[in-house]
Parts: structure tokens; sequence; C-alpha cells
């Protein structure tokens, strides 16, 4: 009774901590737990750029941005008591780095009328925006990434897949599953043939899956791994010499964590990714005079530029962007959840933009509508270096197979808006 | 002076043999139960509801079912968060198939469900025991959270593999999916942590409770006093999965709403319903809530009073929950290696004396 009465009034003072006026953002991230290693430069990235925007322009339109950071450890039962305690405190948008929280918060933020910026991950039909009104995940999600995976395949190989063998390792989890369906259906556009092989959580052991990658020998092999997973994965393809230009993995597969302890065998290996990598941008200048110069770098500071800490930065970006966006159609400085949303729904991402902000070419440019809340789904492929440690972007950004993947878009909202009750309109 | 037997006179055996026999426990009782399911409605709020009541009173029970037959029966069991998961995917199986029953009956349904599959995987308890008793149902957490995982039936086909709970009502009241008030959602977990704990009680107090309890503290001399080591067995697994299996059904319809089984059900939930019960006291009901409470307060407890009151960086504060919940395990467990339980017995006991000890 008495620790419920002390919690009581511990959480009484975190729910009177923060000053409305300021603009609140939230970051469930995860610096703890078997997926730290790349939670950690993510939450970093998220966090310097909103330091950046206080420390540079006093924030976001005149108002300061006020950062909550909660730790999930990529526990979903964490990341409800997260969600629970950080919406009173009038968080604009969530980004909850996580497919099954994303799920658990796709209705509870809707009933709340909070938005979810779900970027690269999540419910990928959440791109229909008139079933998932509160729900974004632009610029691109899994199913534009299986996609681009198979284009890119098909300029390797000549424009025809026709009788080769294509492998997908992925994580046993909501998260890994999402590509299959897309896979299966452009397997039967392109005539390859698809090979399915689960690594459980947390991937520590996959001797059996790459046995039979051994065996079968098939000409691709797809990824979808995040955490431990990717580096085992990696080191396996490296022990049966798998020729690494051969294995192509998600976003989530292609971080540095992922490719540096295979070493020069990792030389080769090829991610997707939405953004682009490095630090030779103008606005990383910044960073290093308003952030680290100032010792207001997130964690260690150790991370800056890298794959994820950049994907953290775009998301903050992105975060930021629509802030203004719903400022100028508001007229106002303070924003409300619900305002948050509209300036997500009419953000306009352009080169002209990106190139004003400091970050040239950093990602696509694609614009948000009601009907579609996903963007274009444009992304590019990179190439490990092993020997100059980064990546390499040896493509542009590649439009994916909208013929294939709007049907099944449409198709999945659709059986949610009827199994959650939700009449789909704009209104 | 207050907490005594003397001047309490009992005119029946049923007077004499209820569960609070002491008027000042029983009174303390009633106010529990008054202000858990009078007034903390009234106040409750959707963080305090989510974070912390639910999860309370559906890990205890999860805890009283695995207290069955661990601590009264004796029967080593790591398979939780795989009746869990049984629980689970029945009454989602359920609410999908049959939508116009309501989600009351399903709950209990799960559990009947839960029940029968506990018993198939306690048949192994009839030959094997102890630590190769435990291996046995730990083969049955890889098995049922492989299956869920494996089989799309059990998760109606969906692209991702997840399970979410649609929208259901008691008495026109949402008690699941999205627009669910917190005092409802609280009031009907209440309500089956309440009846569950009511049943447990009377069952491991009565004829069933004593066979089990003969059966744990030495079979071969059970069943020469008569008792049927196979029905005795067989029963706990039964009872006890009954409750695990509805607090899966509640774990995943009422509290988180969507699921994946391996990430919510895994062998990292089996082991926490252990610890629960290892900490709150083997063989008692008190002891289940106890642990539950410790095991599920504490860190958020640690979480708001570091993060929120000390404003440490997140990472620090979650490694250190760590440490500190560790740290007070062992010192709980070397303390009182019979758990809280026994603390509070021993607080009874002195409060009988107080204020004139020996």
């Amino acid at each position: 009774m008495k620790l419920k009465l002390i919690s009581a009034a511990v959480a009484a003072m975190i729910a009177a901590a923060p000053a409305m006026a300021e603009l609140t953002f939230t970051a469930l991230s995860y610096r703890t737990g078997p997926y730290a290693a790349n939670g950690i430069p993510f939450a970093d990235g998220y966090q310097d750029y909103f330091t950046l925007l206080n420390e540079r322009d006093g924030g976001i339109g005149g108002e300061r941005v006020n950062l909550v950071e909660c730790e999930t450890g990529y526990n979903t039962e964490k990341g409800v008591e997260c969600y629970e305690s950080t919406k009173g405190t009038g968080a604009l948008v969530y980004q909850p780095l996580s497919t099954g929280i994303t799920y658990q918060l796709i209705p509870k933020a809707t009933a709340d009328g909070i938005p979810v910026h779900s970027m690269g991950y999540g419910r990928t039909s959440a791109k229909n925006g008139e079933v998932f009104r509160n729900i974004f995940n632009y610029p691109a999600n899994y199913w534009d990434g299986a996609s681009v995976a198979i284009k890119h395949l098909l300029d390797v190989n000549g424009g025809s897949l026709d009788g080769k063998k294509i492998a997908l390792v992925y994580h046993n989890s909501a998260y890994g599953k999402e590509p299959i369906r897309t896979l299966e259906e452009l397997s039967k556009k392109h005539g390859y043939e698809l090979m399915l092989l689960p690594v459980d959580h947390p991937g520590q052991e996959q001797k059996s899956q790459w046995l039979q990658i051994r065996r079968e020998r098939p000409d691709h092999v797809l990824m979808w791994g995040w955490g431990v997973m990717n580096q085992v994965a990696i080191q396996e393809a490296v022990n049966i010499r798998y020729p690494m230009e051969n294995f192509i993995g998600i976003w989530w597969s292609g971080s540095e964590n992922d490719v540096l302890p295979a070493g020069d065998g990792a030389n080769g290996y090829k991610a997707l990714t939405f953004h682009n990598t490095g630090s030779d941008f103008p606005l990383f200048d910044d960073i290093q005079k308003y952030v680290v110069g100032a010792g207001k770098a997130a964690g260690a500071g150790d991370q800056i530029g890298t794959a994820l800490y950049n994907r953290g930065l775009y998301a903050a970006m992105l975060a930021a962007e629509a802030a203004k966006t719903a400022q100028g159609i508001h007229n106002t400085g303070p924003l409300t959840p619900a305002q948050m949303r509209d300036g997500m729904e009419n953000l306009e991402i352009t080169e002209e933009k990106m190139t004003a902000l400091g970050l040239p070419g950093f990602g696509p440019s694609f614009k948000v509508s009601c009907q579609n809340h996903g963007g274009d789904g444009l992304t590019a492929v990179v190439q490990w270096d092993a020997g100059a440690k980064q990546w390499n972007k040896i493509t542009d950004f590649i439009a994916p197979d909208a013929e294939i993947l709007s049907p099944l878009v449409e198709a999945d909202a659709a059986a949610y808006a009827a199994e959650a009750g939700i009449t789909p309109g704009c209104n | 002076m207050f907490y005594r037997e003397a001047g309490d006179f009992k005119t029946s055996y049923k007077a004499d043999s209820q569960t609070f026999p002491i008027k000042f426990d029983r009174y303390r009782y009633y106010a529990v139960l008054f202000v858990a399911f009078a007034l903390i409605p009234l106040v409750i709020n959707d963080y305090w509801v989510n974070a912390i009541f639910m999860p309370f009173l559906i890990y205890s029970i999860a805890a009283i079912g695995l207290n069955i037959l661990v601590g009264y029966c004796g029967q080593v069991s790591l398979g939780t968060g795989g009746f869990m998961a049984v629980g689970a995917y029945a009454v989602y199986k359920l609410m999908t198939a049959f939508p116009e029953v309501n989600i009351f009956f399903h709950v209990i349904l799960a559990g009947g469900i839960t029940a029968f599959v506990g018993v198939l995987f306690g048949l192994p308890s009839l030959r094997i025991k102890g630590f190769y008793l435990a291996v046995a149902t730990l083969a049955a957490q890889f098995f049922l959270v492989w299956l869920f995982n494996r089989v799309p039936w059990f998760y109606n086909y969906s692209a991702s593999g997840q399970i979410s709970a649609p929208e259901r009502t008691v008495f026109g009241i949402e008690v699941t999916g999205a627009n669910t008030d917190a005092w409802a959602t609280y009031l009907f977990c209440l309500v089956f942590t309440f009846v569950c704990a009511l049943i447990a009680r009377n069952l491991t107090r009565g004829a069933q409770g004593r066979k089990w309890m003969a059966i744990r503290d030495m079979d071969i001399a059970a069943e020469i006093i008569g008792v049927d080591p196979l029905k005795a067995k067989l029963s706990a697994f039964a009872v006890s999965s009954f409750f695990v299996g509805i607090s899966g059904a509640l774990f995943f319809a009422v509290y988180l709403g969507a699921v994946e089984v391996g990430e919510v059900f895994g062998i990292n939930k089996s082991f926490l319903v252990l610890f629960m019960v290892i900490i709150g006291g083997l063989g008692s009901i008190f002891g289940s809530f106890a642990g539950a409470a410790f095991l599920v307060l504490l860190p958020v407890f640690l979480k708001n009073a570091l993060v929120g009151g000390l404003g440490w960086p997140t990472d620090l504060a979650a490694h250190l929950e760590f440490m500190i919940v560790g740290a007070l395990i062992i010192v709980f467990l070397i303390a009182e290696p019979h758990g809280l339980a026994q603390l509070w017995r021993v607080a009874k006991e002195k409060l009988r004396l107080w204020p004139f000890p020996h």
C-alpha cells in the first residue's frame, strides 16, 4: 500500500511536470535490451535533431521542443506503459520503433486522436489514410521494400527472374512476416521460386537455415532481420561463402552494427534504404557546432553519421516539418495532436525543402495526402564497402511496383476496416 | 490489542472455519474489497489501469494458477507462458467465431480449453518428477508458441501473424478494443481476479487442496493413505491451467489488445510468473498477490522515481532497475525464503501480541 502511495505521488509529479506551452515530442526508444545496439543510434539521431532545433532556431516556429524519452526495451508491455504515461503530456506524435508496439498503438492512438508515425515499419496497410486516419508510414513501407528489392534483382538479372530461386530469411514475428504476401504475389508475376526461412527471436541460432541455403543454393537471399539476427546472418553467409552481392537486407538489416562484425567478408552486402547515408551534409556541420560542440549530444555521441543515426535524424526532420506544416495550416504556434495530424497529412517534402534544411538529396521527395499516408515508397539500394567502412548508394530512389501493391494495401485495409468497424473516408 | 481471537466467539463450525476467523482481519478484507470495487473505479484513469492495476490483477490470476500447481501440488511447471498463449488464442478464436456470445463466457471457455491442454501436458507428471517434469513443461512452452506461430488458422490467416481483439461489450459497456473506459476494463479484470481467488482459496483449504498438499509433501505416503495421484495431479494441472488460461485471455483481450505470441508469451513470461510465485510465497493465495504486486509495481515505481523524479537518463534507469529488482529478490529470498506471504504471517503473529510482547 505504501508503495502504491509513493508511486502515486511520483506519477502525479510526472503528470504535472511538463509545461504546455512547448511542443512535446515523445521518443519510445530502447537503449537497453536485446535490440539496444540498433535502438541507441536511432534514439540519438532523433534526440540530436530536436536539440539542434532548440539550440539553433529556438525550436519550431518559435516554440521550444520538449522531447520526452521513454525506455521500452522493445517490450510491448513497457511500450503500453510508456504510451499511457506520456499521452497526458500533450505528446504530438508517437514513433514506437517496434512493429509490435505499433500494432498496440494503432487502435489506442486512433481512439485518443494522437498520430503515430511508423517510418518504414508497422502495419503496411496504414498507407491507406481513409481507414487509418491517425497512422502514417511515409516515406516507405515493407511491401515497397520487398518490391524494390525484386526490381533491383530484375535489373541485376537482365530483366527476368524466371526460374530463379529467392530465399527470404526473416525474423519470425509480425515484422518479419510482413513481406511474405508481397513476395508471393511478385513471384507469380516474375516466375521466381520463393523459399521461406523463419528465424526465431532473438536470432542467435541460424545454423540450420544457412545449411539449407548452402544445400539449395538460392540465387538471391533477402533478409528481414533486426538486432543480433542481422550480424549472425551475415556472419553465417560469410561462413558458407555465399556471394555477398546476392544478399539484400531490408533497411533494418543495413546498419554498421550488422556488417562490421563480419569484417572484410561482409564486403558487397546490399541493403535497402529510404534516406541517404554518411555525414557529408551541411546539416551535420550545425550538429557538430550546436549539439556536439555544446556538449549536448545524446547518448555517448559516437553514433553520428551511422545509418540508424541518420534514420532517427530523418524521422525527427519529418516530424519537425510536419509540425511546421501544421503551424502554417492552423496559423498557431502551440499545437494539439489533432493539428499535428493535419500537418502530417499535408506534409510535402521537396528537394528545395531538404536543401534549405541542409540535407540535399537526403531522402526522396514525396507528398502525403488523406488517401495516401505512405508516400511513394521510393527506396534505394546501398552496398557495404568493408575497406572504407561505409555504405555506398548504388542506385537512385526506385519506385515500387504499384500495380501489385495497391490491391494488397486496399484488401488489407478493407479487412481492418471491417474488423474494427471503421467507415473509410476523409472526414 | 485489536488483532486477536479473544472475545470473538464462534457459535457454529461454519463460523469457526471461515477464511478470516479474526474479526479485524475480516473487516480489513471487506474494506479492501470495498475500496477495490467501489472507490478505485471512481478515480482511476488510463495510466493507472493500463500501467498498474490491469497487469497486477491479470498476473495475480496467473500467479494463483501457478501457485496451485507448484505451491500446493508440488509439480514444477515452466509452461505458464505457453498456457497463457492457449488462453489468448482460444479467446481470440472464440471472439471472432462467435461474436454474438458475451466476452465473459468466452474468457471462461478459454480457461476451459486451457485446462484441457494443461491436462494433456500434465500427463507426463504421472511418471516424472521434479526437474525432469520442469523440462517436460518447458517442452510445452516451446511447442505451444511454435504452434501458434506456425499454423495460420490460429491467427485467422492475418498477414503479420498478430492477433488483435475486436470490440466486445458487457452490459453494453465496451471492455475490449480501443474505446474502453478505464473503470470498465478495471472492473472486468477485478471481477475475474476476485472470483478466481475465491475459488482457489476454497479449493485449497478443502478436501481437494489437502490431497494436493499430501501429494506435494510425499507422494508415496499420500498414495498409501488413499489419495489417487492420477486424479490429484491431473486435477491440479486442470485447475491451474484454467486460471492461467483466464489470465492469458484477459492479458490479450483486455490488457494488450494485440499480441504476438513469441514476444508476449515467450519463456520470459513463464519465468516471470514462477518468480512471482516464489517471491510471493509457495502455497499461499495472498503470496500470489504479493508476488505479482512486487514484480509489476516495483519496476514501474523505480522507473517513475529515477526518470521522472530524479531526471536520470532512461537507459541508466532501465539498467539500474534490473539491478535493484534483482538485488531485492536476492535479499528477500535470503531474509525470508518462504516469500512475502511468510513476512505477512510473521507480522500477524506479532500483531497478536502487540503491544505487550513477552
